[in-house]
C-alpha cells in the first residue's frame, strides 16, 4: 500500500516470511541522500526451549488499515526517505521473523523515532493476537497484553520536546 | 450487522462471524455486549469482563459508549499482542 505525501510507505500483512536484507536493499537501492537506516525485527524466541510455535491470529482489512494509519503519522511526523512495514500472521517456530520496520532517513534522529513509535502502535494498536504453543502442552494460551507496551505508546501523545 | 469475533472471544463464543438483527433496545456498542452476554453460557463467557475488551466499528477503534448508527461491521477481541 502506498501514499503520495509526504512519501511514499510500503505495508505488508502476510504468512510467508521475509528478508530482511532484500527489504533494506530495496529502500536504499539507487539513492545516495540516505545517511541513515534503522531497521527493526522482531522474531520468535523459543522461551527457553519449551516454545513450539507462536500462532498470530489477525483481524485481515483491519490490521492493515491500522498499519497504515500509524506508517502515515509516521511519515508526517519524521523527515523519512523511505519506510517498509512487513507483519506476518499464522504459525512461526521459533527463530523465525515475526514483524519488521525499516526506516531511512538523512539524519539517524528520525530513523530512530520512526522505527520506535511504530513498533509501540504495533504492539497495542494492530489487530494481532498471539498464542503460544508450548512443547508437552496440548492447548495453546493467549498471550496477555502488558502494561508496559501501553506506557511505551503513551509517550508518543506527550507534548513533543525539541 | 455483522459480528466478528477474534482470539478468546472467537473461542469462547465458538463463533468467527455472524449476522444479526440488532434490537431496537441496542444503541450503543456497550449495550450490544450486554444483549450478546445474554445469549448462553458461552457468550456469557466471553462477554464477562467488558471492560477488558477491545471494540472495532467497520475496522476502527472504539469505546463502549458508541452509538451504532449506520454500522455495517462490529468485531470484539481482547487487547491486541502484536508486534
Amino acid at each position: 500500500m502506498t501514499t503520495s505525501s509526504p512519501i511514499d510507505f510500503k505495508v505488508r500483512v502476510q504468512a510467508e516470511d521475509f528478508e530482511v536484507s532484500a527489504e533494506t536493499d530495496i529502500l536504499t537501492k539507487d539513492r545516495k541522500d540516505i545517511g541513515a537506516i534503522v531497521t527493526f525485527t522482531g522474531l520468535c524466541r523459543d522461551e527457553g526451549g519449551m516454545l513450539e510455535a507462536l500462532e498470530l491470529e489477525h483481524y485481515p482489512g483491519m490490521a492493515e488499515a491500522q498499519i497504515s494509519k500509524f506508517a502515515q503519522q509516521a511519515v508526517e511526523r519524521w523527515p523519512l526517505s523511505g519506510l517498509t512495514i512487513i507483519h506476518r500472521y499464522g504459525k512461526i517456530p521459533p527463530g523465525e521473523n515475526i514483524v519488521l520496520v525499516s526506516a531511512t532517513s538523512a539524519h539517524r534522529r528520525a530513523a530512530f523515532e520512526a522505527a520506535d513509535f511504530l513498533m509501540d502502535f504495533l504492539k497495542t494498536q494492530a489487530p494481532f493476537w498471539k498464542k503460544e504453543h508450548l512443547k508437552d502442552v496440548s492447548n495453546g494460551t493467549w498471550v496477555e497484553a502488558k502494561a508496559l507496551d501501553d506506557a511505551d505508546a503513551a509517550r508518543w501523545t506527550l507534548p513533543k520536546s525539541k | 450487522m455483522k459480528i466478528r469475533y477474534f482470539a478468546w472471544l472467537r473461542e469462547r463464543t465458538g463463533t468467527s462471524e455472524e449476522t444479526i438483527a440488532l434490537p431496537e433496545t441496542v444503541k450503543t456498542t456497550g449495550e450490544l455486549m450486554s444483549w450478546l452476554a445474554a445469549r448462553d453460557e458461552g457468550y456469557a463467557f466471553a462477554f464477562e469482563q467488558p471492560d477488558t475488551i477491545r471494540i472495532a466499528v467497520d475496522q476502527e477503534h472504539v469505546e463502549a459508549d458508541y452509538v451504532l448508527s449506520g454500522t455495517e461491521e462490529v468485531a470484539f477481541f481482547p487487547p491486541m499482542t502484536g508486534g
